[in-house]
Parts: C-alpha cells; structure tokens; sequence
C-alpha cells in the first residue's frame, strides 16, 4: 500500500514543473515581445503574472502541510526544502518576466536605435540555462545542472559588455537615452534570471546529491 | 457544532469515576469520514472519552455519566438502547490486540456468526471483504486456518480491525492501535486508517503526536479532562489558537 505522503510528494513536483513551464514561456513571450516589437504579447506575459503568483502560494501551502504533517527526513526533506526554495526562485523569474515585457511595451513604438546582437544571445543563454536547471530538476541530472553553473559568468559578461555598449551609445546620441536606458534594464533583468536559474541548479544538486554548492564553494 | 457531516454529538459531556471528575463539559462534533485524533498528555481523559463514545466506561464500576453522547440523532446513553447493538455499530481496537485462540477464519466470521449468518458462502464472502478491507487478505488468504495468535502483531492487529469490520460498523474507535508495533507495521496501520476513513468514522486515541498529524484530519486537545482545542489537524499543527496546545506539541510540556 503506498504511503499517500509519496503521492503527495508526486503532487509537489507536478505542480513545479507545470509552474516551471508557465515560467519559461513567460520569459520567452517577454523576449519575443522585445525582439519583434510586439506590444500584444508584453501585455500577454504582463496579465500572466497573477497565475504565477497563485502557483507560489499553493506550492508553498503543500511545502508547509508536508513539513508540519509528515515529518519528512533524508531525501524527501531534502527535496521538499528545494522544492520550496524553486518555487520561490521561480516566481522571481516570472516577475522579471514581467519587468521585461514591461520594457518591451515602452520601446515598441520607437524606431530600433541600434541592432541588438548582445541582448539575443544573452535571452538564448538564459533560456537555455532556465530550460536545462529544470530539466536538471525534473530528472535529477546534476550535470545538467553543473552546466548551468559554468554558463553564469558567460551572461555575467555579456551583461556588462550590453551596459559598455549602450553607454557608449548614449555619450554619442543622447536622443537614444530613453529607449537604452530600458535595454539595460532589460540587460540586468536577463542577468538576474540566469542568477535565478543558477540557484535552482544549485538547489538540485543539494536535493540530488546532499552537496552545497553555492556561493562557488569548491566542487 | 451541528451540521449535516456529523456523526458524533458529544454535548457537554461530564464522567466522574466516584468522587473524581475526568471528563469536564465535553462538547465537540465528530465528523463523518473522517479521522479524528485525540491527543494529550497522560490522564488527560481522552481514553475515557473514547470510551463513552461505546459505553465501554459501563463496564467500569463507580462510573457516573452527565450530559448527552448523540449518534445519527440518538442519546446513546438513553435507557433504550441496546448497548450490544452500539458495540457492533462503534467497533473498538484496541492497544494490545486480542485476536481470539481461533483460526484467521473463525476469528473474523465469529460476530457475523452471532449474528444469524449460517450460509457458509456468505460467511466466506464476509470474511474475505473484512480481510480485504483490513488489508491483511494476501497476507492469509493461503492459509486462512492458521491460528490467529500464529500471526506477527502488526498482522495481529489488522485481523482485529478485519473482525470490527466484519460485524458492519458505522464508527471505529481505536485506543493506541499502533503503540506496539514497530515501524514498518505501524506505517500499514496508519495507511490502513487513511483508507478506510471513506467507508467509516475514525476515532482514535494517540501519544504520539507525529501520528495524529500523519493520519488525522481532526485533531483535539485534551488536558486534565478538558477539551482544549479541536480543530482541522493542518491548523492545529501549524498556527493553533491556544497556548496551551502549542507549547504540548512543541514539547514544551507533557
């Protein structure tokens, strides 16, 4: 007979994985929003939010009900502390979801001041690190997750190279400060989900493998 | 607190042994299909709660009763209830099993034998559902004319809880039902309970309070023959409302 705990657990990483996924199509909406100037779809990752936001409050319900209730230990408390923090590391990533979009309705209706090269790769890389840290989750890979960890200073750099860039670009046209003001903010929001995906790896691998990896601890 | 769910009406329920009083103004509704825990510290009362709820104190010498215990709109304390007929509707478990010296079989067919069931088909049909429902029939079902005693205690207890079944019962109470067992048996127990709460009513007794919080969805408070708190098991275990019951579930005392 199988303990109706375990089945609760099955329920926590459901509802994470379906939070994950409302996450990362949000995050690419805003992206695409941005990149095709399309303010129909900013205002879609904008009236999402509020689903996310349920998902943190009923996920973080389960975590206090199995935490209260079950007295968990090894694995399974270790699993549920990581669910809990994801699930807030998650909801970040949807607020700058938001942020995002956010700046992508102000610069829709302006012409483009420069082509932006730094700023797509960076959405791709955050993409592709956000995508492969709940992968990592969902499957328990933590080299999936170690591969996370070592494309952070990529996105790190790129981010700083955006703000050399675009301030170089205001000295030289201050009429562009408005809309380059806004892709550096877009910039540091790119910058931040990478940081928060980076945290969700770091977390599965604590889940996984009872290891702390944070704050560059030797491996 | 009445309301269509409820299945068990204490109201202001007071229980003297002799000169000592150790149930004082008892009331709370026991809801149906569901579990509800009893918890507190030694000679707080909830055994003796729990066995007013079947007229067990009856067999107590020197016991003396005040206030109402009401099941589907009966007192079942009036002078016209036939207290064997409540024992089969209540069913008790209690903390030592007692299967009867009998076969697995006999055991669990003995009360639908009383009963007037003599069809030996529909004897086999009883026992299989009890055991099935106590989830102890793949366990036995290979050998249903072992002894009952033969069987380990975690098994023992389940062909109990099978025979409580087997007579048709609304309510079950148990009193400690896993107390002596060890940790495996006692986690079949406990998902034993969860399951059967669709079927029945669950009363039960416990120490140990990890255990009302895994199993319960009710939980009561009882301290020095008084009901402290009763309330859904999540809130209780989580943000209760008095002090008293946060500081015995966080140890603080008890």
């Amino acid at each position: 007979m199988e303990r109706h705990f375990v089945r609760e657990l099955e329920a926590l990483k459901t509802n994470l994985i379906k939070m994950g996924s409302f996450v990362e199509q949000g995050i690419a909406t805003a992206i695409r929003s941005l990149l095709e100037r399309r303010a129909d779809l900013a205002e879609q990752v904008i009236s999402q939010e509020q689903r996310i936001n349920s998902f943190e409050i009923e996920i973080d319900d389960a975590v206090v009900d199995l935490l209260a209730l079950q007295q968990p230990v090894a694995t399974d408390l270790r699993f549920i502390l990581a669910a809990s923090k994801i699930n807030n590391d998650l909801e970040r990533i949807g607020d700058h979801a938001v942020n995002i979009a956010e700046s992508a309705l102000q610069v829709a209706n302006r012409i483009p001041v420069k082509p932006l090269e730094d700023i797509p790769l960076m959405a791709q890389t955050t993409q592709v690190m956000l995508r492969d840290a709940i992968d990592g989750f969902i499957q328990r890979d933590t080299n999936l997750c170690r591969k996370v960890l070592a494309s952070d200073d990529t996105i790190d750099n790129l981010n700083k190279q955006v703000f050399r860039d675009l301030v170089e670009l205001i000295r030289k046209q201050p009429e562009t400060l408005e809309e380059s003001l806004e892709l550096i903010r877009v910039s540091r929001n790119l910058e931040r989900v990478a940081d928060l995906a980076t945290n969700i790896a770091e977390e599965v691998i604590f889940m996984a493998e009872a290891r702390v990896v944070k704050h560059h601890q030797a491996d | 607190m009445s309301n269509p769910t409820t299945k068990i009406l204490t109201d202001d329920l007071n229980l003297f042994y002799g000169q000592k009083q150790a149930l004082k103004n008892i009331s709370i509704g026991i809801r149906a299909n569901h579990v509800t825990a009893l918890i507190g510290p030694s000679g707080c009362g909830k055994s003796t709660y729990l066995r007013s709820l079947n007229r067990m104190n009856d067999l107590i010498d020197n016991v003396r009763i005040e206030g109402r215990v009401m099941i589907d709109d009966v007192n079942i304390y009036d002078k016209q209830v036939d207290v064997v007929e409540l024992r089969k509707r209540v069913g008790m478990i209690f903390q030592k099993s007692n299967p009867f010296p009998k076969s697995v079989f006999e055991n669990v067919a003995y009360g639908p034998k009383i009963n007037g069931v003599r069809d030996r088909a529909k004897l086999e049909e009883i026992v299989q559902n009890s055991l099935q429902r106590a989830a102890l029939w793949e366990e036995v079902k290979d050998d249903l004319k072992k002894s009952g005693l033969a069987l380990s205690g975690g098994q023992q207890q389940r062909l109990c809880i099978a025979r409580a079944l087997a007579v048709d019962p609304e309510i079950l109470l148990m009193d400690e039902p896993a107390s002596a067992l060890d940790p495996i048996a006692t986690a079949k127990i406990e998902e034993l309970i969860y399951e059967l709460k669709d079927r029945y009513t669950i009363v039960i007794v416990t120490h140990n309070m990890q255990q009302a919080a895994r199993v319960s969805d009710i939980t009561a408070f009882f301290y020095l023959g008084e009901l402290i708190e009763a309330d859904e098991t999540k809130k209780i275990f989580t943000t209760p409302e008095k002090k008293q019951t946060e500081e015995y579930i966080t140890g603080r005392f008890g």
